[in-house]
């Protein structure tokens, strides 16, 4: 599964990018940022603070909990602030 | 007619109104959204999610398109670095009456705030700044919701 990171989240774990294999009891949006957090300080720091992030799975916005078992691509990011 | 565009490159308003205008629908309304020059901006620096974006913008324009009956939709936005005085998004709507378009212009720039992958940085004073979300503008969008 590939993640995006945009804007401060991006800056926060240090990468945009990433490409990871789901571990089978990994099942939403907000599993998969437990998990991440759990890894390494970077990832934790970015994620502390649930209220402040968005998700998107496979280019649509989601829910932290909606499921993303045979999603392509999460996306996490901060509000929007576009136009 | 729709068309969406993302681009680092500046907006030409003159060929997006051309193109729009060129349907003879009887009504055109714009919007134009403009760095600000006045609270110590220096430099704006758009990010975006690459296809998501033009997905969003796509899927407003289609909306707005039904809703109001338009003739045409134009939502094009800027992305990259820009300066105070350049030109961030433009969106142009086209419709029998100015109405429909004025209506379908405000819901686009209202949606498209809430609605598409975008993220503003400003840089003040050589600090950058990633922008915070307003909660009014989840209020503006959420008024599109209701009739």
């Amino acid at each position: 599964m590939d993640l995006l990171y945009f804007a401060w989240v991006r800056d926060a774990v240090g990468t945009g990018h990433e490409r990871i294999a789901l571990p089978e009891n990994v099942a939403t949006v907000a599993d998969l940022l437990d998990w991440l957090a759990a890894r390494d300080d970077r990832h934790a720091a970015a994620f502390a603070d649930r209220d402040r992030l968005r998700a998107a799975v496979d280019q649509r916005f989601a829910g932290l909990d909606a499921r993303i078992a045979g999603a392509r691509e999460v996306a996490i990011f901060p509000p929007v602030t576009g136009g | 007619m729709i068309r969406v565009a993302v681009s680092p490159e500046p907006i030409d308003v003159a060929a997006e109104l051309a193109a729009i205008e060129a349907l003879a629908a009887g009504a055109v309304a714009t919007f134009t959204g403009i760095v600000r020059a006045d609270d110590g901006v220096t430099l704006l620096e758009l990010e975006h999610y690459p296809d998501a974006t033009e997905a969003a913008l796509a899927a407003l324009a289609d909306e707005a398109v039904a809703r109001w009956k338009l003739a045409g939709a134009v939502v094009v936005h800027r992305v990259g670095a820009m300066r105070p005085g350049e030109r961030i998004v433009l969106v142009a709507t086209a419709a029998p009456h100015r109405r429909e378009a004025l209506d379908a212009c405000a819901f686009l720039i209202d949606r498209l705030k809430t609605d598409a992958p975008f993220w503003k940085r400003e840089t003040r004073q050589g600090q950058a700044q990633w922008v915070e979300a307003r909660d009014g503008d989840t209020a503006a969008a959420a008024r599109w919701r209701h009739g």
